[in-house]
C-alpha cells in the first residue's frame, strides 16, 4: 500500500485523545498506588479523613511511610456526593419535563427558538458563576427561611444549585425528542378524543422514554463531577455523615478541590496519593455512568423497543 | 350547559379529565418560569452588581491581597486561554480531520468513544492529574504551561467532535471533484473540504474559548495564585486568574473583595454570553438563508 503521511498525520494526532485519556488513568493508577495498597478496602467505608500529624516523625506501616495517626476514608464523600446528586435529580427532572412539555407544545414556533436558546444558556453559565450566584442569593434565602440551624450552607443549597446547572440537559434533550415524534401518533390520540394534555402524556411521553432517561442518565454524570458551585455553597463537611438536608456535606470533586493546601503540607506525599485515589473513584463513578447514558441515548435500546 | 343545546352535559368523568388537563398544563408552565427564573436572576445579579463595581483601576491595578484591581486576573485568563487555544486548536482539528474523512474503521470509533469519555471526566479530576505530572513529576511548579496544558486537555476532544461534525456537512461531490482534478490528500482537505466548514471549525473554536475562559476547577491544581502579573515565564511562576478572584473573595468578610468578586463574575459571563449568544444567533441565520 502506498505511503499516505497526511493521513498518517492527522491519525496522530487523533491517537493524542485516546492517549491522554489513557495517561490520566495510568498516572493516576501509578500515584496512587502506594495509597491503594495503604488504604485497602477500607478506604470506600470509612468516614474519618485524618491526615495524621504532619509536623511529626513519619511512621512506617506495611512498609509504606505515612505521617503519624493518617487514615483516609471517603465514605463521607461518596454519600455527599450520592445524596447531592440524586436529590438534584429529583427537583430537577420534574422542572426539565415541564418545561420541555411545554416548550414543544404551547409556546408558539415563532418564540420557540429563542426560548430554547435560553434554555441552552443556562448550561454555559460557568459553575463559579452558579456558586457566586448561590452564596448571594440562595444561601441568605434557605438560611432565613428553611434551615433550622440558620445556615444556608448545605446539603439542599447543593442540590438545588445542581439542579440548576443540569435542568438544560435534560430539557433540551426531552424536548428534541418531543419535537421528533411523528404527526400521525399525535393525530391518533387526537382522534381518539384525548384532551391536549393526555395527548402528550399518554401518547408521545411512552415514545420517547428512553431518550428521557438517557438525557437523565447524563445529567447525573454533570452533576456527580460538578465541583465549583458546589465546593462554594455546601459548607464542606468532612468526618461526619449528614443527618438533614441542612448538613454541611462535601462532594468528592469538591473535597478533591479543597484539599491543596493540606496536599502540599504533607512530607510523605500521603495525603496527595489518597487524594490521586478520590479522583481515580470519581472517574471510574463518572466513567460508568456516562457509558450508561451514551448506551441509552445513541438509540441501540431504543430501536429494539419500537420494533 | 344552556349555551348550546347540541353540546351533551359533560360526565363527571370528562370533567375530571378536563381539570386534570388544565392541572398538568399549570404544572408544566410553572416548569418552565422555574427553570428560566434563576438564569435572568443570574444575570441581573451579576449584571447588576458587577457594573456597580466597575471603575477603570480594576483593569490598571493589580490585586493586593483581597483588594486592589484586577489587572493580573484578567491577563492570567487572557494568556492561559490564548495558549491552551494554541495547543488545542492544531490538535482538536487534526483530530477532527481524522476522525471525518478517514474515520470509518473500527480504531476510528473507539476514538470517538475514548473523546467523549475524556469530555465527560470531571475537569478537577483533569486539573489533579496535571497536579500529578507536570507540578510534582516534572517539577514545573504552578505555572502558565500546565494551565493551558490542562485545559487543552479538555478542549481538544469538544474541538474534535464538532470539527467532525462540521466536515461531515460538506458535500462528498465536492472531493470527489477535488481528487478527480488530481488534488493530494492535503490539498483536498486544507483547500476544498476545510474552507467549505469553515464557519462550523470557528463556531467550536469559539465555543471552547468559551469553555476555558469559565473553567475554574482544572486551573486550582496547576495555575495555582499570583497577586502580580505574568513575567513572560512559562514555568515555575503561579498565575492569577477570574475565576480565582470569584470563587475565593467572596468568602471574603469585606464589600470590596465581594465587588471584585462580582465585577470579575461580570466580565467572565459577558465573554460566555456574548459568544454563546452571537454562535446561537448567527447559526440561526444561516439554516433560515
Amino acid at each position: 500500500m502506498k505511503l499516505r503521511p497526511f493521513r498518517l498525520a492527522v491519525l496522530g494526532l487523533s491517537l493524542l485523545i485516546p492517549a491522554a485519556l489513557c495517561a490520566v488513568v495510568l498516572f493516576l493508577v501509578l500515584y496512587s498506588g502506594e495509597a491503594i495498597f495503604f488504604n485497602g478496602l477500607h478506604f470506600l467505608t470509612q468516614i474519618n479523613w485524618n491526615l495524621g500529624n504532619l509536623y511529626g516523625d513519619p511512621v512506617v506501616v506495611h512498609g509504606i511511610q505515612v505521617p503519624p495517626g493518617a487514615n483516609y476514608g471517603m465514605l463521607v464523600f461518596i454519600v455527599g456526593t450520592l445524596a447531592s446528586s440524586g436529590i438534584a435529580i429529583l427537583i430537577a427532572v420534574p422542572l426539565a419535563m415541564g418545561a420541555a412539555i411545554f416548550l414543544a407544545e404551547i409556546i408558539p414556533q415563532k418564540i420557540r427558538p429563542m426560548l430554547s436558546m435560553l434554555v441552552e444558556l443556562i448550561a454555559v453559565v460557568p459553575s463559579v458563576v452558579f456558586g457566586l450566584w448561590g452564596i448571594a442569593v440562595l444561601v441568605p434565602l434557605i438560611g432565613h427561611y428553611l434551615a433550622p440551624n440558620g445556615s444556608g450552607y448545605g446539603l439542599l443549597t447543593a442540590s438545588i444549585v445542581l439542579a440548576l446547572m443540569i435542568t438544560p440537559i435534560i430539557a433540551s434533550t426531552l424536548l428534541d425528542a418531543l419535537l421528533q415524534v411523528p404527526k400521525e401518533n399525535r393525530e391518533s390520540a387526537f382522534a381518539l378524543g384525548a384532551t391536549h394534555f393526555e395527548v402528550v402524556a399518554k401518547a408521545m411521553m411512552p415514545m420517547v422514554r428512553t431518550t428521557l432517561i438517557g438525557g437523565i442518565v447524563l445529567a447525573l454524570g454533570r452533576a456527580l463531577g460538578e465541583t465549583m458551585a458546589v465546593l462554594m455553597v455546601s459548607g464542606g463537611g468532612l468526618n461526619i455523615l449528614p443527618t438533614s438536608l441542612f448538613s454541611p456535606i462535601s462532594t468528592i470533586a469538591s473535597f478533591v478541590a479543597s484539599q491543596l493546601d493540606s496536599a502540599e503540607t504533607d512530607p510523605t506525599n500521603m495525603s496527595v496519593r489518597a487524594l490521586a485515589e478520590i479522583a481515580l473513584v470519581l472517574f471510574f463513578i463518572t466513567l460508568a455512568v456516562n457509558a450508561c447514558a451514551k448506551l441509552l441515548t445513541s438509540g441501540a435500546l431504543r430501536v429494539r423497543k419500537r420494533a | 350547559m344552556s349555551v348550546s343545546a347540541l353540546k351533551m352535559p359533560r360526565s363527571a368523568q370528562e370533567t375530571r379529565r378536563l381539570i386534570i388537563s388544565a392541572i398538568g398544563w399549570v404544572l408544566c408552565g410553572a416548569g418552565l418560569v422555574l427553570v428560566l427564573a434563576p438564569l435572568v436572576d443570574i444575570v441581573v445579579v451579576v449584571g447588576w452588581r458587577g457594573i456597580a463595581a466597575f471603575s477603570p483601576h480594576l483593569f490598571t491595578e493589580n490585586t493586593t491581597g483581597a483588594n486592589g484591581g484586577l489587572y493580573n486576573a484578567i491577563e492570567g485568563t487572557l494568556v492561559i486561554t490564548l495558549f491552551a487555544m494554541l495547543i488545542a486548536l492544531p490538535l482538536g482539528v487534526g483530530a477532527g480531520i481524522h476522525l471525518s474523512e478517514y474515520g470509518k474503521d473500527k480504531l476510528a470509533s473507539a476514538i470517538r468513544f475514548m473523546s467523549d469519555t475524556l469530555t465527560g471526566t470531571p475537569s478537577i479530576v483533569l486539573g489533579y492529574f496535571s497536579y500529578i505530572v507536570m507540578i510534582i513529576g516534572f517539577g514545573w511548579g504552578f505555572s502558565l504551561i500546565a494551565a493551558s496544558i490542562t485545559l487543552a486537555i479538555m478542549i481538544v476532544p469538544y474541538l474534535a467532535r464538532i470539527t467532525e461534525l462540521s466536515l461531515q456537512q460538506v458535500p462528498n461531490s465536492m472531493r470527489e471533484a477535488a481528487y478527480a482534478l488530481g488534488a493530494k490528500d492535503s490539498n483536498v482537505v486544507f483547500k476544498v473540504v476545510l474552507p467549505a466548514a469553515s464557519s462550523g471549525v470557528l463556531t467550536g473554536a469559539l465555543l471552547a474559548l468559551a469553555i476555558s475562559v469559565g473553567e475554574t476547577a482544572p486551573l486550582i491544581y496547576t495555575a495555582g495564585w499570583s497577586n502580580y502579573s505574568w513575567s513572560g515565564q512559562f514555568t515555575h511562576e503561579p498565575m492569577a486568574y477570574l475565576t480565582y478572584v470569584i470563587w475565593t473573595f467572596i468568602d471574603q468578610p469585606d464589600a470590596k473583595s465581594h465587588a471584585l468578586a462580582f465585577a470579575a463574575a461580570f466580565l467572565v459571563m459577558l465573554v460566555v454570553l456574548v459568544i454563546n449568544i452571537g454562535v446561537r444567533v448567527a447559526i440561526r441565520r444561516k439554516k433560515f438563508a
